[in-house]
């Protein structure tokens, strides 16, 4: 079960995390936006859950954790797109660079 | 059919060929995410990347984690986003969905890769062989109940404030009410 070092998981989890990085700052809508922090937030659980297997298998603080973590994104996401909703309703778009209504 | 007379099933690497894979649905469904032309596709790649991580905890054998994300990331997340992206305006137009600033933005994605990973390679990981017990799912619900009692009840809180929050600001409009 060991074959897999504890290092590959967490490049994996870095490289799932770069990504979401790069797609949370270059999308223009902002729901491609929300879909890019839920990849982020799934680094970090694939982290946990992976420094829970390998360094304190017998606490199981790491799942703890990393389901109070997929609580708080779920609760993100769905206020997160009942704000997109909201915002969609009055101006007519979801692209953040058109939203300047604090700007003038 | 043709079997090699010295096959033996149980040398297959078994564990390195579904990590591959896993690592193919989730790094090949996070790039289409954010490389997508269509909204509509970067929310089913999504589905994709999700359910790769789900496979990551079975290997890491956390089942429990694994059920937890199908069914709250693949079954609720992932369709929510997908049904915001429906009510959104014209969801499979192929438009560039990247702001001015993509050419800024994959330098850093590289640059923090690369120093992720120098960092990951430069640290001496306690690993211990150890394998966890079998009831985890005890070992959860007993944690949940004991020691993590209060971080146990304030995400309750939290899920009820975010639940009653999005009704309000998702309802949009009601009849005869004040505008503000």
């Amino acid at each position: 079960m060991m074959t897999i070092p504890l290092s590959w998981w967490l490049t994996v989890a870095a490289a799932l995390f770069s990504i979401g990085v790069y797609g949370a700052l270059t999308r223009k809508n902002a729901i491609g936006i929300l879909m890019s922090i839920e990849l982020v937030l799934n680094a970090v659980n694939i982290n946990l859950v992976a420094f829970w297997r390998y360094i304190a298998p017998h606490d199981i603080s790491g799942q703890v954790f990393a389901i109070v973590v997929i609580t708080v994104a779920a609760a993100e996401a769905v206020v997160g797109l009942a704000l997109v909703l909201a915002v969609f309703r009055r101006r007519g778009s979801a692209i953040v660079e058109e939203l300047d209504i604090l700007k003038q | 059919m043709f079997m090699p007379s010295n096959f033996d099933p149980s040398q297959i690497p078994l564990v390195p060929i579904v990590f591959w894979i896993m690592t193919l649905f989730t790094v090949g469904g996070a790039i289409g995410v954010v490389s997508s032309k269509k909204l509509f596709h970067s929310g089913l790649y999504l589905v994709l990347s999700f359910f790769g991580v789900a496979g990551y905890y079975v290997l890491l054998s956390a089942g429990f984690m694994a059920v937890v994300q199908l069914m709250v990331y693949v079954g609720a997340i992932a369709i929510l986003i997908l049904f915001a992206v429906m009510f959104s305006r014209r969801p499979m137009a192929a438009e560039s969905q990247a702001n001015r600033q993509w050419w800024l933005g994959l330098p850093l994605m590289l640059v923090l890769f690369v120093v992720l990973v120098v960092t990951v390679g430069s640290v001496a990981w306690p690993v211990s062989g150890a394998e966890p017990t079998a009831d985890t799912v005890q070992q959860l619900g007993v944690a949940f109940l004991g020691s993590y009692l209060i971080p146990f009840e304030v995400v309750s809180v939290l899920l009820s404030v975010a639940l009653i929050g999005a009704i309000i600001l998702a309802r949009g409009k009601v009849e005869g009410e004040e505008t503000n």
